[in-house]
């Protein structure tokens, strides 16, 4: 078959896919960040634990993919067969990047800036919220970025937990050894990292507007 | 306590990690007064600078601003009644020039045209033009933007300034500059100042007093024109020194 007689043959499904992708990405890397970032800003605080939970989302990160998804598979609450799992998951991959970002971005201001503002009387928060965050944003969404085109690539192993997307027609394809049947899958993940990449991007600019760093 | 200095040290000792950075400090600094702290670097000046405003803590002695010790002060507001300056400025690269200069006194919760109105009579001040007020701080140049850090400062209008070799950057001329300017400020506002330099003729030019600093210890304090004239050898070394 060609590439689009098989396109369309799965047209009705394709969307579908896509969609269960993105989902599956997109709540991810939602849950990640709110987990990560705060995560990093508290290692900023706490250097005591630095080595403790950089060491645990650098040892997540060497999982193989395929293990992490079995390994949750027997597990309660968490894990089985589904999309609850490919979210963990994708959210375990997501933390490493996020949070290392989130933490360097922040110790990577400026220490004049630093101590300027805590000897003008500004409170942690103050400083955390006007000046570190906002100085650390372009690092932190460099690590979202990274962690979401990480994301969009490591969901296409979800299917073989049953939790679907763009990775149902990668396998279908390796199986049946019908090579259009992958691009099926694979062409559409691969703009999907394009486009998340590159919308990220632009809310990256937005974010550091004005000042040149 | 009307009579009590704004700021006085009482043989403060601080040490970290084994070393002791300064040692037995005892001097004040007065209303409307300006007390140069002199030294080489690493004697210590930095250090007492932040004993004052509570981002170090004595490990010995007490430091007392406006008649309390640091140690019952709140820092936030005891901060908030001491404009710092450092020589590295560190203006906030993602605000304006006029928020950079405004933060705090918002934060204080001043309405809008009284920050709107204090920016404006400060920048006059400081002598910069109403249109740097919309650039932000990698738009200015070394002069202006310590000008600005001046400026800032002062926003709140803060009864005592801390300044750790706050024209050091600049060239010889925007700083000769600068240093008169400074002048004629003080001599209109009258604030109580600790000024750190490592720049002789800085110290003997704005200080009323000037406090020689030698590895942690404050060796000798006296007007600029003692200074000049002193025969305690390690003055006379430090003169040396330079010329
Ligand atoms: N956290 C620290 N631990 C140990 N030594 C320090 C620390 N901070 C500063 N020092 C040392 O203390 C000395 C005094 O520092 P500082 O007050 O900054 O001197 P100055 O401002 O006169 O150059 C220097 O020798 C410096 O290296
Ligand atoms: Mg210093």
């Amino acid at each position: 078959m060609t590439f689009s007689e098989i396109f369309d043959q799965y047209q009705p499904q394709l969307v579908a896919r896509i969609g269960e992708h993105f989902w599956l990405v997109g709540v991810a890397m939602l849950i990640a960040a709110a987990i990560a970032v705060p995560a990093g800003i508290l290692l900023t605080r706490q250097p005591k634990i630095e080595r403790w939970v950089l060491g645990f989302t650098n040892a997540v990160q060497t999982i193989p993919s395929l293990a992490l998804f079995g390994f949750l598979i027997p597990l309660p609450v968490i894990g089985g067969i589904g999309p609850r799992s490919a979210i963990v998951a994708l959210v375990l991959y997501a933390l490493l990047p996020i949070v290392r970002n989130t933490y360097t971005g922040i110790k990577e201001v400026d220490p004049a800036v630093r101590e300027a503002a805590l000897a003008m009387g500004m409170t942690d928060g103050q400083i955390l919220r006007m000046v570190e965050l906002p100085l650390a944003a372009r690092t932190i969404m460099a690590g979202l970025r990274v962690a979401t085109v990480t994301g969009v690539g490591v969901a296409t192993v979800a299917t073989l937990i049953g939790a679907g997307g763009l990775g149902d027609f990668i396998y279908r394809g390796l199986q049946t050894v019908n090579s259009n049947l992958i691009l099926l899958g694979a062409v559409p993940a691969a703009l999907m990292a394009l486009g998340a990449d590159f919308g990220l991007g632009l809310i990256e600019r937005k974010l550091v507007k004005g000042r040149v760093s | 306590m009307p009579s009590e200095a704004p700021i006085r040290l009482s043989e403060v000792t601080y040490r970290v990690g084994g070393a002791t950075l300064v040692r037995d400090l005892s001097f004040d600094v007065g209303k409307a007064e300006t007390v140069v702290l002199l030294g080489r670097s690493g004697s210590g000046k930095t250090t007492a600078l932040r004993l004052v405003n509570h981002v170090l803590m004595p490990s010995a002695g007490e430091v007392v601003v406006e008649g309390r010790r640091t140690a019952d002060w709140d820092p936030i507001r005891l901060r908030r009644r001491i404009g710092y300056v450092i020589q590295e400025v560190g203006l906030f690269p993602h605000f304006t020039v006029a928020r950079n200069i405004s933060l705090l006194p918002s934060l204080e919760g001043w309405e809008t045209a009284r920050v709107d109105a204090r920016t404006r009579e400060l920048l006059d001040k400081v002598g910069l033009p109403d249109d740097v007020l919309s650039r932000y701080p990698h738009q200015l140049s070394g002069g202006q933007r310590q000008r600005v850090g001046v400026a800032r400062a002062l926003a709140a209008d803060p009864p005592i300034l801390l300044m750790d070799e706050p024209f050091g950057a600049l060239d010889p001329i925007t700083r000769a500059e600068i240093q008169r300017e400074f002048l004629a400020i003080q001599e209109t506002l009258g604030k109580s100042i600790l000024f750190v330099t490592h720049d002789l003729r800085e110290a003997l030019l704005l200080g009323d007093r000037i406090g020689f600093m030698d590895r942690g210890r404050l060796v000798w304090m006296g007007r600029p024109q003692e200074f000049r004239t002193g025969s305690d050898p390690r003055i006379a070394a430090f003169r040396e020194s330079l010329s």
